[in-house]
């Protein structure tokens, strides 16, 4: 009864089919099985935000979802948006901003001020704290991500950074 | 950690579901939006033989609106709910709660079936419930049973729920004339759960309540709806009469210790939010001038 399940899923826009355990979540997936290893596993119970990921466009939390739960799904990591050149802006601005310092916390990071400039183009730094709310940095002590989050949606909004 | 081994299924259908829990019974776990589930699973505090996904049902999800009735489906997610104009104009107090219940990511997959059905004490939604005088409607293979949010909490993670039933939907009545809210809660971080909180729903008709429900939550072992507020009903609010249902707030609630509080810290925290809730409803700053009572 705990036999392998097979999925079909987009992972960074390829195809892939698999064998999963049902026991198996997303984040285990993504790092073992397809060696995308940005994804980052920390508490590996929903607090940390380490692991965030898209699926179907929404951030998610890839510790707390299952492998078998993204039949069908479209999967995004942190490769697939480093990749496309989506962010990359954001994360030359937390370099500039000393944003981050070991970078364990960086790709969750990322996808998660990316998905508030996409909802929200010209959030202020109360907004960007709230929505960044649910991902640990343990080095920067977050001002350097606001002020790189900040700096990224002022000068897609055309302003000065 | 990781999940202990556990087989898998995933149910086409509300009936499919029922027959697999009936099969499977308390061996069984439901799996909805997986944000309290599967914590608890990778924590290996349970450890079920089989998961029941009911993620792809899809007459659980949808919010409607019936005559007086706003109808919410189990599957319906935090984001949909917060992003819901039938919620905000029929049930604007879980609006405003929504965006304290964790964080985006966990929003984006969290769902108010599986929120009500895990009842942790701390948690915002059943507090709601309550507060609203929701209606949770379950479903077995015997048929439905319809169970007020007041008897539908039962402890710590308790609920009115038997393992064969499933929870399909809430309803709650739409938002009366002179219908006014308060939602408030104190955590460590924004998202966190919280040390103690307040869901209100209200009528106030001029500077009178005729009506009160007053839901706390993370300060007993499932949402209290406070017999006090009744002393705040149709009478002229004044600091004295805000005094005596503060002090019987403080006699009615029996809050438990841990790591985030005492009990009578967390009896404080619930006095000070009856009074900036009596404040902010009546629009009445000097009830909540001299802080708690």
């Amino acid at each position: 009864m705990t036999a392998r399940i097979q999925i079909s899923l987009d992972v960074n826009g390829e195809r892939v089919d698999a064998h999963v355990l049902p026991r198996l979540n997303l984040a285990d997936f993504l790092r073992e099985q397809l060696q995308l290893t940005g994804t980052h596993v920390g508490c590996e119970h929903g607090v940390c935000g380490a692991c965030t990921v898209r699926v179907n466009g929404e951030i998610v939390r890839s510790c707390l979802m299952l492998a078998v739960q993204t039949q069908g799904a479209s999967v995004e990591t942190i490769e697939g948006l480093s990749d496309s050149g989506e962010i990359v802006d954001l994360q030359a601005a937390f370099r500039d901003r000393n944003a981050l310092q070991c970078g364990f916390c960086t790709p969750g990071m990322l996808i998660a001020a990316q998905d508030l400039l996409k909802q929200t183009p010209d959030p202020d730094r109360e907004r960007i704290r709230e929505h960044l709310s649910g991902n640990y940095c343990r080095c920067t002590g977050y001002q350097a991500i606001i002020d790189a989050v900040e700096t990224t949606a002022r000068v897609r909004m055309g302003r000065k950074p | 950690m990781k999940a202990s081994a556990f087989s898998y299924a995933r149910a086409t259908s509300v009936v499919n579901a029922l027959e697999l829990l009936a099969a499977h019974g308390d061996k069984a776990k439901v799996l909805s939006g997986g944000q309290s589930l599967m914590p608890a699973m990778n924590l290996r505090l349970i450890s079920p033989e089989l998961i029941l996904d009911i993620g792809e049902i899809a007459e659980l999800r949808g919010i409607a609106v019936r005559g007086g009735v706003l109808a919410i489906g189990a599957l319906t997610r935090h984001v949909e709910l917060a992003r819901s104009p039938e919620i905000a104009a029929h049930a604007p107090l879980l609006t405003e709660a929504i965006v304290h219940v964790a964080h985006p990511a966990i929003r984006n997959r969290g769902t108010l079936g599986g929120s009500l059905a895990h009842a942790d004490p701390a948690s915002e939604l059943p507090a709601c419930m309550v507060a609203l005088d929701a209606t949770i409607i379950v479903r077995g293979q015997a048929g439905e049973r319809r169970i007020a949010a007041k008897d539908f909490f039962m402890g710590i993670y308790e609920t009115a729920l038997s393992a064969q039933e499933l929870l399909v939907a809430v309803e709650l009545p739409v938002a009366r004339k002179n219908s006014a809210h308060f939602f408030c809660e104190f955590a460590r971080r924004h998202g966190d759960y919280a040390i103690a909180g307040l869901a209100a729903q209200a009528i106030v008709e001029g500077d009178v309540f005729t009506d009160l429900r007053l839901g706390f939550f993370a300060i007993g072992d499932r949402p209290v709806l406070a017999k006090a507020a009744s002393r705040l009903v149709n009478v002229a609010a004044t600091p004295a009469v805000l005094f005596e249902a503060s002090s019987a707030l403080g006699e009615e609630l029996d809050p438990q210790e841990d790591q985030q509080a005492s009990a009578s810290m967390r009896r404080h925290l619930a006095k000070v939010l009856l009074g900036r809730c009596a404040s902010a409803l009546l629009g009445r700053p000097d009830l909540d001038a001299g802080g708690p009572v």
